[in-house]
C-alpha cells in the first residue's frame, strides 16, 4: 500500500465518518487516493480555517473526533486559527497537514512551513511522519491522545515522499504510553474527604464546566445536584451541561454571567468545581474571588488545578467517575434551607432583564429562536456580543447544543463549525448565530453549503458595529469608537448569489415568523436582523473587578 | 529560588524543544539545562535548574512537564536527597611566575590543568554548585579567555 491509502485505511479503522479539507501540491498524493474513496465522506470547503472549525463543531456536536486535512505551508498555518480553538477549548481534532519531502525539509522548499514547530504550543501532541513504517501507529497513537484524558487537537505532518512510499498495512495493537496515562478515577481518600465535607457544607455551590460535556456527565450531575440540592453554576463551556430550566440553575457566571450567579458564589462557602478551571473570566479580580469558600477541585487535568485559586481538596480524575463515586459517599443531604432561601432572595433581586426600545432587540431574537425550535435546537455562535447573547438568552436542556468558541474567542467560527455540527447532528435544526463583524470572517463557506445541501440557519444580528468592542469602548474608551463601525455586504443578496436563501428583518413583528420561514426552508438561509445598533450585554463585570461588582442594565 | 528538576523523556527529535518551549511559554527563565541519552538509548535524561519565585511556579512546571506526552517522569530534587555535579572547562592566562598560584589551587579542587600551550591552560573542574563558585573566584585573580559550563547534572541517593 501506499502511505496515502495507510492514511485512509487508518482514518477509516479509526472509524472516522467525515473529513474536512482542501487540496494542495504536497497533499496530492493522499487526495488522489481519496479520488472516489467512499471509506468516508470528504467535504471540500473554502478556506482550511474553515475545515478545522468544522471539525471542531462537528467534534463538539458528536464527541468524536473531527478531522481536517490540508496541504503544507499556507493550508498548513490556515489551520493554526483551528488547531490553537480547539486546543482551548480541549476538542479532540486530529489535524493532517501534507509536508515537502523530507530531504527538502529545512530548505525553504516551495509551500514549506515548520508546522510541528509553529504548533506545538498549541496541540496536545504533533508527528512529522519521516518513515512510512511508523503512519499507521502514528494515526492511532495520534486518536488516541486527542480523545483521551483532557481531549485537545493533534497534528500529523505528512511529507509528500511519505505519502508515494510503499509499504505493508499493518494495524498495531491500541496505544500503550508509558509516559501518557490519563487518571479517570478519583483517590478514594480525596473523595470520603470530599463528601464529608460538602455533607457538613452550609452554604455550598456546583460550579461546573465544560468537562461535564467532555466526560459525559450530565445524568450524574443531575444526580449530585438533587441529592445535595445545592444551586449550580455553569461557565460558558459549560452551558448544557445542566438543565437551564432546572429550579436549582442559576445560570452562566463571571463576565457576562447572572448578577445572582457571581453573588451566589461570591456568598458560598463550599464551591464543588467539576471540569472548570477558574478562568479569569469566570473569577474576576482574584484575591475577591469567594473569599469564605472552601474548593473542592474535580479535574482530569492536574495543571488546572490550584492553577489560579486555592484548593482544598483536588480530586484528579474524569468527572464522570469521580461524580459517581462522590455519590457513594454522600450519606445524607447537607443543611442548607437558610442558603436557599438566601440564593433564592438574590435571583428575585437581580432578575435577567432588558428594556425594550423601538427597534428589535437581539435578546428577543434569541428568546423567539428559543421558543420557536423549544430549545432543542443546536445553537453555534460567532464571538462577541450575540454570542453571549445567545450565551443568556437560549434555554439550553442538553450537552452538546451549545457549540461557540469560549477560550479562544474566535471571531469566524461559528459558520463553519455550524457545518460540522449539522453534519454531526443531521436530524436537528442548527442555527449560527452571527453578528455583522463576525460572519464576514467565513462567510466563504456559504459556498461549502450549498454545494453540499448542508441547511444551516445563520441568525446575524446586524447592528452596523464590532458591537463587543463597540461596547468596551462605549463603557471604558469615552465612546472612542475606534474602527468599530463596520460596513457589510448586503447579506440577502449574497445569500442568493451563493445559491442559499436571504431574509431580511427589520421590524420585531417580523423576528418570529422570519425564523419560522428559515427553518421551513430546505436550504442555507441567511436572516439579516436590523437590530439595535448600541444595545449592550449585560450584566457585565468589568475585567480585572470582583465579580459581585456588576454593572449594569436591569440586571 | 533555583530548583534542580529531572526529567525522564522519549528520546525523540522535538523533545528539547517541546521541553523549552513549556518554559519560554510560561516565561519561566532556564538556568542550565544538561540532556543526553540513558543506558536505554530511547530515553534521555534532562536535568534542569529553574528560577521559580514562588511554590505555585514550580508546581505549575512540574505539572506542564508531565503533561507533556513525550515526558516520562520529573523529578524534583528540591525536598529530596541528591548528589549533583558540574564540569567546568577553561582557559586561564597566567604568567610563569603566578605558575605556581595555579597549580596551588587546584589542590583543593577536584580539578587540574588538562593542558598548557604557551602562557595558556586549559583546566577542568567537577563539583557541586558551591565548589565551582569558589573555585571560579580563585581563577578571576587570573585571566579567564573563555569558560564553559556543563550545567548542573543529578542524581538521587
Amino acid at each position: 500500500m501506499k502511505g496515502s491509502e495507510i492514511l485512509l485505511e487508518a482514518l477509516k479503522r479509526e472509524g472516522v465518518e467525515l473529513v474536512f479539507g482542501y487540496p494542495g501540491g504536497q497533499i496530492l498524493p493522499t487526495f488522489d487516493a481519496l479520488y472516489k474513496y467512499e471509506g468516508f465522506k470528504f467535504i471540500l470547503t473554502r478556506h482550511e480555517q474553515g475545515a478545522a472549525h468544522a471539525a471542531d463543531g462537528y467534534a463538539r456536536v458528536t464527541g468524536k473526533v473531527g478531522v481536517c486535512l490540508a496541504t503544507s505551508g499556507p493550508g498548513a498555518t490556515n489551520l493554526v486559527t483551528g488547531i490553537a480553538n480547539a486546543y482551548m477549548d480541549s476538542i479532540p481534532m486530529v489535524a493532517i497537514t501534507g509536508q515537502v519531502p523530507t530531504g527538502l525539509i529545512g530548505n525553504d522548499a516551495f509551500q514549506e512551513a515548520d508546522i510541528t514547530g509553529i504548533t506545538r504550543p498549541i496541540t496536545k501532541h504533533n508527528y512529522l511522519v519521516k518513515d512510512i513504517k511508523d503512519l499507521a501507529g502514528i494515526v492511532r497513537e495520534a486518536f488516541y491522545i486527542a480523545s483521551t484524558g483532557r481531549p485537545g487537537p493533534v497534528l500529523i505532518d505528512l511529507p509528500k515522499d511519505v505519502q508515494v512510499a510503499e509499504a505493508d498495512f499493518i494495524w498495531p495493537d491500541a496505544p500503550k504510553l508509558r509516559s501518557y496515562n490519563p487518571r479517570y478515577a478519583g483517590h478514594p481518600g480525596q473523595i470520603k474527604r470530599a463528601a464529608k465535607l460538602i455533607m457538613e457544607s452550609r452554604k455550598p455551590i456546583l460550579y461546573v464546566g465544560g468537562g461535564i460535556i467532555t466526560s459525559g456527565s450530565s445524568v450524574e450531575l443531575l444526580e449530585l445536584a438533587e441529592k445535595t440540592g445545592a444551586p449550580v453554576t455553569w461557565t460558558f463551556m459549560g452551558i448544557g451541561a445542566f438543565p437551564s430550566l432546572h429550579k436549582q440553575s442559576l445560570g452562566m457566571l463571571g463576565m457576562h454571567g447572572t448578577a445572582y450567579a457571581n453573588h451566589s458564589i461570591m456568598d458560598a462557602d463550599l464551591i464543588i468545581a467539576i471540569g472548570a478551571r477558574f478562568d479569569d473570566r469566570v473569577t474576576g479580580r482574584l484575591d475577591k474571588f469567594a473569599p469564605q469558600a472552601k474548593v473542592i477541585h474535580i479535574d482530569i487535568d492536574p495543571s488546572s488545578i490550584s492553577k489560579n485559586v486555592k484548593v482544598h481538596i483536588p480530586i484528579v480524575g474524569d468527572a464522570k467517575q469521580v461524580i459517581a463515586q462522590l455519590l457513594g459517599e454522600l450519606k445524607r443531604k447537607p443543611a442548607i434551607d437558610e442558603w436557599l432561601k438566601h440564593v433564592e432572595g438574590l435571583r428575585k433581586k437581580y432578575p435577567m432583564g432588558y428594556k425594550d426600545k423601538g427597534k428589535i432587540l437581539p435578546q428577543y431574537i434569541i428568546q423567539q429562536i428559543d421558543e420557536v425550535t423549544s430549545g432543542g435546537a443546536i445553537i453555534c455562535t460567532e464571538v462577541g456580543q450575540h454570542q453571549m447573547w445567545a450565551a443568556q438568552w437560549y434555554n439550553y436542556s442538553r450537552p452538546r447544543t451549545f457549540i461557540s468558541s469560549g477560550g479562544l474567542g474566535t471571531m469566524g467560527f461559528g459558520f463553519p463549525a455550524s457545518i460540522g455540527a449539522k453534519l454531526g447532528a443531521p436530524d436537528k435544526t442548527v442555527f449560527n448565530i452571527a453578528g455583522d463583524g463576525s460572519i464576514q470572517m467565513n462567510i466563504q463557506e456559504l459556498a461549502t453549503c450549498v454545494e453540499n445541501k448542508i441547511n444551516v440557519k445563520v441568525a446575524i444580528l446586524n447592528n452596523g458595529y464590532l458591537g463587543m468592542v463597540r461596547q468596551w469602548q462605549e463603557l471604558f474608551y469615552k465612546r472612542r469608537y475606534s474602527y468599530t463601525p463596520i460596513t457589510s455586504p448586503d447579506f440577502v443578496k449574497l445569500a442568493e448569489s451563493y445559491g442559499a436563501v436571504g431574509i431580511r428583518v427589520t421590524k420585531k413583528e417580523e423576528v418570529r415568523s422570519a425564523i419560522e420561514r428559515a427553518i421551513a426552508t430546505d436550504n442555507t438561509v441567511f436572516i439579516d436582523f436590523h437590530i439595535e445598533e448600541e444595545e449592550n450585554v449585560f450584566p457585565m463585570v468589568p475585567a480585572g473587578e470582583a465579580i459581585n461588582n456588576i454593572l449594569g442594565g436591569l440586571a | 529560588m533555583r530548583h534542580t528538576i529531572s526529567v525522564l523523556v522519549e528520546n525523540k527529535f522535538g523533545v528539547l524543544a517541546r521541553i523549552a518551549g513549556l518554559f519560554s511559554a510560561r516565561g519561566y527563565n532556564i538556568a542550565s539545562l544538561a540532556v543526553s541519552e540513558t543506558l536505554d538509548p530511547l530515553v534521555s535524561y534532562m536535568t534542569i535548574v529553574v528560577e521559580a519565585k514562588d511554590e505555585n511556579v514550580l508546581e505549575q512546571i512540574n505539572k506542564q512537564l508531565n503533561k507533556l506526552i513525550d515526558v516520562i517522569t520529573v523529578t524534583d530534587f528540591t525536598k529530596k536527597e541528591h548528589i549533583d555535579r558540574e564540569l567546568v572547562l577553561a582557559k586561564v592566562k597566567y604568567s610563569s611566575r603566578e605558575k605556581a598560584k595555579l597549580e596551588n589551587i587546584f589542590k583543593k579542587y577536584v580539578g587540574k590543568i588538562i593542558q598548557r600551550k604557551g602562557n595558556m591552560a586549559i583546566i577542568e573542574a567537577v563539583g557541586e554548585g558551591h565548589q565551582i563558585k569558589s573555585l571560579l573566584d580563585e581563577l578571576s585573580k587570573f585571566e579567564i579567555q573563555e569558560l564553559v559550563r556543563t550545567g548542573k547534572l543529578a542524581i538521587s541517593n
